[in-house]
C-alpha cells in the first residue's frame, strides 16, 4: 500500500500531466492516520477511523437513540425501530420463521452497510465499501457461514441444492455443473456489486469535480456533481438494501434446500 | 513494445465498457417488465418489490464485473 507521500507525488504528477486536477482514483488510497508511509495490520489508518465512525453511528442511533424506549418514539427511537422493523420483516419474507434466528447477523450487516457507505458520502471522508478487501470479508462470512449451515442442518442433503430433480434427467448433469459454478460465483459478485457500485459512484463524482476546474464547463459539471450526488444517495442505500436480501435468499437456500 | 502493451490494456479497458450496455437492457429489462406487471395488477406489486431488486442486482452484477475486467486491465496486468 502506498503511503500519504507517494499520493501526493502521484496526485502532482497527474496534474502535470496535463489531465484532470486531481486523479479520481485517488480518493480511495490507504494513508497513516499519524503520518509515516508504512503500513503494518496494526498501523491506525483512514478505514480504521472511518470504519470506526460507522461503529459509533450504529452505536448512537440503535443504543442511546432508543434509549428512551418511549412509547411515542423519538425521532432517533422511530428510524431505529424502522430499521429494524424492516429488516426483520425481509428476513422473515424470504426465510421463514426459522431464519428469524440468525436476524442479529443480519441486521449488523445491513447497519454497518448502510452506515459505511452513508458516512462516504461526506466530502472529504473515506468510503470503506468501496474497497474489495472490505467488502469480500463480508461476502465469504455469508458464504462460509451459509455453506456450513446448510451441510450442519441438512447433511448430504444440501448437495440436492446443486441436483435439480424438477429438470428431465438427461440435463441434469449439464445443470449440475452450472449451479456448482454459480453457487461458487456468488461470493465474488455478492462483494464485487457492493465495491463497485461505490468505487465507480465516487469516481464519477471525482471525475466532474475535475471538470469543474474548467472555467467554461464549470456549471454544468457541478449540476452533474448535484444529480449524481442524489443518484449516490439512493445507490448507497438500495446496494446495502440489496447486500443484505442476497444473504438472505443464501441463507433461505441453506435452509431449504432443493428447488 | 511496452507501448504496444499499454495500447493493448487502454483498448481492452475501453472495450470492456461494451459490458454496461448489457447491464443497462438487463436492468431495464427488469424495471419495465416490472411495472408492466404492477400496472396490471397494482395489489400484488408491492409484495415483488423484494423480487425486483433481487433480479436487478443479479442483472447488475454482470454489468459490475466488465467494470472490474476493466480496471484489472489499468491497474493489475
Amino acid at each position: 500500500m502506498r503511503g500519504s507521500e507517494v499520493a501526493t507525488e502521484t496526485a502532482t504528477e497527474h496534474a502535470a500531466e496535463g489531465g484532470l486536477a486531481f486523479h479520481p482514483m485517488d480518493q480511495f488510497l490507504v494513508r497513516p492516520l499519524f503520518g509515516g508511509s508504512e503500513i503494518h495490520w496494526y498501523t491506525p489508518t483512514n478505514v480504521t477511523l472511518w470504519m470506526a465512525l460507522t461503529v459509533l453511528a450504529i452505536v448512537l442511533l440503535l443504543v442511546v437513540g432508543s434509549r428512551g424506549r418511549a412509547i411515542v418514539p423519538s425521532r432517533a427511537q422511530s428510524v431505529a425501530e424502522l430499521t429494524f422493523g424492516m429488516v426483520h420483516k425481509m428476513l422473515e419474507d424470504i426465510t421463514g420463521k426459522e431464519g428469524l434466528k440468525y436476524f442479529p447477523y443480519v441486521m449488523t450487516l445491513f447497519c454497518f452497510i448502510v452506515f459505511a457507505n452513508f458516512l462516504g458520502l461526506i466530502p472529504m471522508s473515506f468510503s470503506t465499501t468501496s474497497h474489495i478487501a472490505v467488502t469480500a470479508v463480508l461476502a465469504l462470512m455469508v458464504f462460509l457461514g451459509v455453506t456450513i449451515l446448510g451441510f450442519v442442518k441438512n447433511g448430504t442433503h444440501f448437495l440436492n441444492l446443486f441436483w435439480v430433480s424438477s429438470a428431465p434427467l438427461p440435463l441434469r448433469p449439464v445443470l449440475a455443473v452450472i449451479e456448482v459454478i454459480s453457487y461458487f460465483v456468488r461470493p465474488v459478485s455478492h462483494s464485487i456489486r457492493l465495491a463497485g457500485n461505490v468505487m465507480a459512484g465516487h469516481a464519477v463524482i471525482k471525475v466532474f469535480a475535475g471538470f469543474a476546474a474548467i472555467a467554461a464547463i464549470a456549471p454544468v459539471s457541478i449540476l452533474a456533481i448535484t444529480a449524481m450526488y442524489g443518484l449516490e444517495v439512493l445507490v448507497a442505500l438500495i446496494q446495502a438494501y440489496v447486500f443484505t436480501i442476497l444473504t438472505c435468499v443464501y441463507l433461505k437456500d441453506a435452509l431449504h434446500p432443493g428447488h | 513494445m511496452e507501448s504496444l502493451a499499454q495500447l493493448g490494456q487502454y483498448l481492452g479497458a475501453g472495450l470492456a465498457c461494451i459490458g454496461m450496455a448489457g447491464a443497462a437492457m438487463g436492468v431495464g429489462n427488469v424495471a419495465g417488465n416490472y411495472l408492466a406487471g404492477a400496472l396490471r395488477n397494482p395489489s400484488a406489486a408491492a409484495s415483488q418489490t423484494a423480487t425486483l431488486f433481487i433480479g436487478m442486482a443479479f442483472a447488475e452484477a454482470l454489468g459490475i464485473f466488465s467494470f472490474l475486467v476493466a480496471l484489472l486491465l489499468l491497474f493489475a496486468v
